[in-house]
């Protein structure tokens, strides 16, 4: 019978179908699993609401699960329960290192251009905090650009949501 | 949830479907790079916003999201006029997004305090995406500020704006609406085509 620990382990063999380094597990989007008689929910919360990932997460859950011998299902939670506060300590280092610079904390208010301006966003090549905001959107939903003027190498931040 | 959250959340999500094909017009031609991808950034997130609120009506009514933004015929959609118009004139675009994230800023803020938790829930998570798209308006509206062509499109569209509030001012729609949906239909409606997709 299949166990709520083999679950998990499981779903952290899944890469991030756009930022495959890291895991679904990393990212924070797996809030519950319930194991019961063969059974097993997976309480899902996406990142951004239009992320077109969202349904090769999902089918890619169910088909770790069946592997496993269980029948899944995955119970998409549309709340506010999903934060980039969810993303592992590991899976910003992981984001780190292959050039995506982890997202700032969550603050009590919503974000502000001048947060966004400032330079307390970190180069994730060099380290150095002599950075500027090149555009609030980027490639995906969930990304700003940014520019390092210490190493000259624009890169890509993780929008705080 | 009473029929008349429903209607509620049908107009929040038909302007949101609406505006979003709308903004995603100017992917691939917006007068910067930077634009570009960011009103496909926003377009994306307004229909993902559109996803979610249909699949909660959906629920509802025993029907689906795609069958709520899809077929249904144009007198049946709860869009405000604001969002149906083409506009292809950067200007009366940034007004029309300026005046748009003011009034959905205001919605967004009455249904964070819903008794229904699953909606209160799911307008947060909405109001934290939005809050770039009000960076983004705020930055443009400050940008724009004092030129003739941006005072002359708010002024032509701030009326209009009043309807994203107020459910009685929906009743028309503007004469772009059917060739809208015509075109955003056009996949859905191509058989077999439509089906795979």
């Amino acid at each position: 019978m299949v166990t709520e620990a083999q679950v998990w382990d499981a779903l952290a063999e899944i890469p991030d179908p756009e930022i495959p380094v890291i895991s679904l597990v990393d990212l924070g989007v797996v809030r519950e699993i319930e194991v019961k008689n063969g059974h097993v929910r997976v309480d899902f919360t996406p990142t951004f609401l239009g992320c077109p990932a969202l349904e090769v997460m999902r089918d890619a859950m169910a088909a770790q699960i069946r592997a496993l011998g269980a029948e899944p299902e995955i119970n998409v939670c549309l709340d506010d329960s999903w934060s980039t506060d969810r993303i592992t300590p590991a899976g910003r280092e992981k984001l780190r290192a292959s050039g995506f610079a982890p997202p700032a904390p969550r603050e009590a208010t919503a974000p502000t251009l001048v947060q966004l301006q400032s330079n307390a966003h970190r180069c994730p090549y060099c380290g150095s905090t002599e950075t500027r905001l090149e555009n609030i959107f980027g490639p995906t939903p969930c990304r700003s650009l940014r520019y390092c003027a210490t190493c000259r190498q624009p890169f890509e931040q993780f929008k705080t949501i | 949830m009473n029929e008349q959250e429903q209607q509620l959340l049908l107009e929040i999500a038909d302007d949101e479907l609406i505006l979003g094909w709308r903004d995603s017009e100017w992917t691939g031609i917006a007068p910067l790079l930077e634009e570009d991808v960011a009103f496909s950034s926003i377009a994306q997130n307004e229909i993902g916003h559109a996803r979610a609120l249909y699949e909660l009506v959906a629920r509802e009514l025993g029907t689906t999201a795609d069958e709520l933004a899809f077929d249904r015929s144009p007198d049946e959609y709860r869009c405000a006029p604001l969002v149906e118009l083409r506009l292809m004139d950067w200007a009366q675009t940034i007004a029309r997004h300026y005046l748009y994230e003011e009034a959905d800023a205001i919605r967004l803020e009455r249904l964070k305090r819903s008794d229904d938790p699953e909606l209160a829930g799911l307008a947060a998570k909405i109001d934290r995406e939005e809050a770039y798209h009000r960076i983004h308006a705020q930055m443009w509206f400050d940008r724009l500020q004092g030129e003739p062509r941006f005072a002359a499109a708010l002024d032509e569209l701030r009326p209009q704006a009043a309807a994203l509030l107020d459910s009685e001012l929906r009743s028309e729609h503007t004469s772009e609406l059917p060739e809208l949906l015509e075109e955003m239909t056009m996949v859905r409606r191509s058989q077999p085509a439509g089906t795979k997709w």
